[in-house]
This record gives structure tokens, C-alpha cells and sequence, in this order.
């Protein structure tokens, strides 16, 4: 079928339902991916101040990578707490419309929710969302989550120690690491000309009040972008929706 | 201390929104319009993170090593690198250019 899983995008149509084998090896396949970068985020929270275990802690307890990356770089700019978890809030929000379209699909029992909830986020939503049916889709829901949890975990360990045994991270250049995430992130979403002008709007908003607001206040006004451009877009026409990915 | 506070507020939060995901009966969040948004608001924040993260140093913007290495990231992305390789070349190249 495939033979290397994109990090987000792993679907491939096909009429009849995959075997076990082939979830469960897209699911390795994504979770080892993104498994391994969770080292990039211990180096980086090392870098921008954080400790061991309050690094470790926000990989084990936040579980989000985005919000886990925007967090440690708003702090280590020197943003208040609250203004820097907003941040990182508003990246996780997303994980709940994942939720949404997992509980039909999943159909978990009450008692499982709040555990399984805590792996609700892009790359087993979009394993398990790629399932044609409950059962393949519970599979690949659970072994994407747990490879992720156990990898993201053990490698955000591992880069938080070896953040100091690098000395000076810049030097490296692993401070290019978080934003180069973001940019990875980023660039499924941008198939369609409203995602591209929210995301053109967002940079130009966060450039101009950078200079001029408190730390962790520019991501928050860029956000806005979002609802700016839907605005206009509401005003400017009611032609089709493009399709949608997220 | 304030370091952990935004740690535990982050956790409580992030978890939060992902419980409620799977709690809501489908149709109470799924109008048109508070989809869309939720689409969105990841794309907002995540260009402008980039770009922060890139061209700023406190409340200065600056070009340096940083924009050679998103410069190759991007290069990386668009002939579709995988998401490791991607990181691993926006590093080497910033190490790279603060080297010369």
C-alpha cells in the first residue's frame, strides 16, 4: 500500500477493510515518526529554562505537542503563566473536535473515556479516523497512542538530559527545532486560499505587535486571524466550502 | 514556581478540552461556523508561532541563523520530507550558518 506513513496524512482509500498487520504497522510507523521528536522537545524545554522533571511533566500530563512547544517558548520569553497556558490552551482546542468524531467512531464505554481521552490528539485521530470500521479503529487508536505516549515520554526524557550535556543548545541550532515543528504542523493545513490567508494574516498580526505587547500577548492577538478572516469571507461571498481536512 | 503554574494549568486545560471531545453529544459543537473556526484557530496560531519563533528575540525581530534553517525546513516540506527529517534539517542548517 504505502510503505513510509506520512506524519499527519496516513489515509489511503481502499473498498475492503485493512488487515490487523497493516494498522497496526501505520500506527508504529506514525507513532515512532513523531515518537522520536519528542527528543527535539526535551532539548528545547532544557533550552528555554525549564527542568528535568518540569519538562518530563509537561510531555507525561500536556500530552500535546504544539501546546508543549508553544508553552516553553512563550515562558522562556518571559510571558506570564496564564498568558503562556492560553496559548497553549487555544492549540489544544482542536483535540476536542477530534474527540467529536472519535466517540462515534470509537463508541467507548463511560469508564474508558477519561483515559483514552488523554491520547486524543492529531496523529491517533488521524489513524484512527483513516479506519473504515470500530474495530480496526479502536486497534489503531490504541497502538498509535500508546507507541506515541511511551516514545514521546522516554525521548522528551532523553533530550532534556542531553540538553545539558550540549552546553550552549543554540550553537546547535535546536533552537530552530520548535518553530520548524510548528512549520511541519502548519503545512497540511494549508491546502485551501482561506487557510493560506489566515495563516498570512496570523504571521503579519504576530510581527506587528511583537515589538509592541508583552510576551505571550502577539500569538494570542494573531489568533484572531481565524475569526477575522471568516468574517470577511462571510461579507465577501457564500460560494462553496473547500474541503476540509481537520 | 510560576513555571509549574503554567505547567498545571496547561495539563488541566489541555486535558480538559480533550475529555470534552469525547463527552459532548456529537451535534452540540458541530455547527458549520464553531467547526470552521476550530479549524482555523490551529493555522492562526501555529503561522504565528513560527514566525515568533523565527524573527523574534524578546520584543526585537531580527533575521539570522534561525530563518536560513525555517528557509530549508520549508524547502524540505514542500518536496515532502518526513516530519523528522524536516526538524533535523532546519537544525543542521541553523548550526550550519552560525557556524560560517
Amino acid at each position: 500500500m504505502h510503505d513510509v506513513p506520512e506524519q499527519i496524512d496516513i489515509r489511503t482509500e481502499s473498498a475492503a477493510p485493512p488487515a490487523d498487520s497493516a494498522v497496526v504497522r501505520d500506527a508504529l510507523g506514525v507513532g515512532v515518526a513523531v515518537g522520536l521528536s519528542g527528543f527535539a522537545f526535551g532539548v528545547t524545554s532544557a533550552g528555554a529554562g525549564l527542568g528535568v522533571l518540569q519538562t518530563c511533566a509537561l510531555s507525561l500530563l500536556v500530552f500535546t505537542g504544539a501546546s508543549q512547544f508553544a508553552l516553553v517558548g512563550a515562558l522562556a520569553a518571559g510571558g506570564n503563566p496564564f498568558t503562556a497556558a492560553a496559548g497553549a490552551f487555544f492549540l489544544g482546542v482542536r483535540n476536542t473536535f477530534y474527540g467529536l468524531r472519535l466517540s462515534g467512531l470509537l463508541g467507548l464505554p463511560r469508564a474508558v473515556r477519561p483515559l483514552a481521552a488523554h491520547w486524543v490528539i492529531d496523529e491517533t485521530s488521524a489513524v484512527a479516523l483513516a479506519q473504515p470500521d470500530r474495530r480496526t479503529a479502536r486497534l489503531g487508536f490504541t497502538v498509535t497512542g500508546l507507541t506515541l505516549y511511551v516514545l514521546w515520554n522516554l525521548t522528551t526524557l532523553i533530550g532534556a538530559l542531553g540538553a545539558s550535556a550540549l552546553g550552549d543548545t543554540d550553537a546547535w541550532g535546536l533552537d530552530a527545532a520548535g518553530p520548524a515543528v510548528f512549520l511541519a504542523l502548519l503545512a497540511p493545513m494549508l491546502s485551501g486560499t482561506v487557510e493560506r490567508a489566515v495563516a498570512g494574516l496570523g504571521v503579519l498580526l504576530l510581527l506587528l505587535c511583537q515589538p509592541l505587547l508583552p510576551a505571550g500577548v502577539p500569538v494570542l492577538v494573531a489568533a484572531l486571524a481565524a475569526p477575522a478572516v471568516l468574517t470577511v469571507r462571510g461579507y465577501m461571498s457564500r460560494g462553496t466550502e473547500p474541503g476540509e481536512r481537520r | 514556581m510560576t513555571t509549574w503554574i503554567a505547567i498545571g494549568v496547561t495539563a488541566v486545560g489541555c486535558y480538559l478540552v480533550k475529555l470534552l471531545g469525547l463527552s459532548v453529544p456529537a451535534g452540540v459543537l458541530e455547527r458549520p461556523l464553531v467547526r470552521r473556526l476550530a479549524a482555523l484557530l490551529p493555522v492562526a496560531l501555529l503561522a504565528a508561532l513560527t514566525a515568533q519563533q523565527t524573527f523574534s528575540e524578546g520584543r526585537h525581530l531580527l533575521l539570522d541563523a534561525r530563518a536560513a534553517g525555517l528557509g530549508a525546513a520549508a524547502l524540505a516540506l514542500v518536496l515532502r520530507a518526513p516530519f523528522l527529517v524536516v526538524v533535523a534539517v532546519a537544525v543542521v542548517v541553523t548550526a550550519g550558518v552560525r557556524a560560517l
